[in-house]
């Protein structure tokens, strides 16, 4: 039962379990947890880190989070080092690490792995990656970014580039950027356009999209939020189209000049050479800093994994 | 069909089931799923018959036999328009189309080999999305199944 200060306990584990008002709570959240980075908020709490697939930038980031909340961390980074390389299933690793925790943080090469191990525990869980599924952090921080940088969610225009076929990271923030007035231009040659199954999902829910194969000035000039993703030679099946494109999609400075001053451009990093370090210097440069509110967003998911209610001044 | 023959053909059956109005290309896929050749009672398969509905139909007619409604709804999956016939003492007692579950469970496996289903010992899960076409959404990874992809175990 939870007590007055707490909420009860909720897993994580896809961008869509979250309602509107869910998400606008955790953006608030993460406001305040970029104010307020440091307290003892998840003191006397446990939190376990499993990584079945090795991530050091997210975990990273995760244990950060529960650093600064005051928490503890048990868990493992090297599957190799646990019984699932000797053969335990998924289900009994999980039961038996929901004896020592408050809070399981994975990430998985299968997907829908959290979904199913939020099934067989009580412990809440986070999905830290499941595979090419979901990985609901990433999307909280892309969201605070925007929001952060735009001031708002609704009527802005969100242009994500280059590989839109496999990216998981725009799938999600599609379907998190709908319940906002959003409209979307999706800039990709043809191999890696948005599949069928999201202009059907833009289409039903009434979202206005644009689909071009230039990366053109125009669009550019009308863009907001510009969200650039790596385009990899290993997706092509025809290695002569992707010496075709492969430079299409790449940002540099000069590019920037036609865009508006609220304009920033987004990456979920690493980048290669999609966008040429001589943005980095550009003001509306923002994929480091979009990084660094990582660590907000999942200090915010963490506290409402948890149900801990957060002092009453953000509210 | 005239209306002597049919009369012949439901004749035939004293008590058993009649699931009819099968799409053709799932017939053998039907006979499959209700292990007819394990049977051992009197079965009577027509394929290829005229309907106005399907334009051609199959139907397949088991005698002293009642199906679990476990086995109808995988019917259901691959022959969604079917209807079965429950006949008693050779009179039709209950006529109902197969019904497909909200949720389809262990039934149905999930085409991506990187989900959690298949590589962990748990049932697979589906939701029915869509009935027509029959399109399946995994409850773990999400993929989508609809046709040929919807492959029972
Ligand atoms: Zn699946």
């Amino acid at each position: 039962m939870p007590s007055a200060n707490e909420n009860p306990t909720r897993s994580i584990v896809s961008i869509a379990d979250l309602s509107k008002d869910e998400i606008l709570s955790l953006l608030k959240l993460a406001a305040y947890f970029e104010e307020h980075p440091n307290s003892r908020l998840l003191d006397g709490k446990v939190v376990a880190t499993l990584f079945f697939e090795p991530s050091t930038r997210t975990r990273l980031s995760f244990e950060t989070a529960v650093n600064r909340l005051g928490g503890r961390i048990i868990g493992f980074s090297d599957p190799a080092a646990t019984s699932t390389s000797k053969g335990e299933t998924l289900k009994d690793t999980i039961k038996m690490v929901a004896n020592y925790v408050d809070l399981i943080v994975m990430r998985h090469y299968l997907e829908g792995a959290a979904r199913y191990a939020s099934e067989v525990t009580e412990v809440p869980v986070i999905n830290a990656g499941d595979g090419a599924h979901q990985h609901p952090s990433q999307t909280m921080l892309d969201l605070y970014s925007i929001f952060k940088t735009q001031g708002r969610l609704d009527d802005i225009t969100v242009t994500m580039v280059g590989d839109l076929k496999y990216g998981r990271t725009v799938h999600s923030l599609l379907m998190a950027l709908s319940h906002f007035r959003v409209k979307f231009n999706f800039v990709a040659c043809d191999e890696l356009r948005m599949p069928e199954e999201f202009r059907t999902f833009c289409d039903r829910n009434g979202i206005e999209y644009r689909e071009s194969t230039d990366f053109s000035p125009e669009i550019i000039a009308s863009t907001d939020i510009l969200y650039m993703t790596r385009v990899q030679r290993e997706r092509f099946t025809d290695l002569m189209e992707y010496e075709r494109v492969k430079d299409l999609y790449n940002l540099d400075a000069r590019m920037l000049d036609v865009a508006p001053d609220n304009l920033r451009v987004l990456h979920p990093l690493p980048r290669v050479n999609e966008i040429d370090q001589d943005v980095d210097d550009s003001p509306k440069a923002y994929y480091f800093q979009q990084a660094k509110n990582g660590l907000f967003a999942r200090q915010a998911m963490i506290c409402t994994a948890l149900g801990i209610k957060v002092p009453a001044d953000i509210h | 069909m005239s209306e002597k023959s049919k009369e012949l053909a439901v004749a035939a059956l004293r008590d058993g089931t009649v699931i009819d109005r099968i799409p053709s290309d799932a017939l053998f896929k039907a006979v499959d799923l209700l292990g007819i050749a394990d049977l051992g009672v009197s079965v009577t398969i027509g394929y290829n018959l005229q309907s106005n509905r399907l334009g051609k139909k199959g139907i397949i007619k088991v005698a002293d036999t009642f199906f679990s409604p476990e086995t109808l709804s995988r019917i259901a999956i691959i022959a969604p328009t079917a209807v079965v016939n429950t006949i008693r003492d050779y009179e039709v007692v209950d006529k109902q189309p197969v019904a497909l579950p909200g949720e389809i469970v262990g039934l149905v496996c999930c085409d991506n080999p990187k989900c959690v289903s298949r590589n962990e010992p748990i049932p697979s899960r589906f939701e029915v999305v869509d009935r027509n076409p029959v399109t399946l959404r995994c409850h773990y990874c999400e993929h989508e199944l609809s046709g040929d992809s919807i492959v029972l175990k």
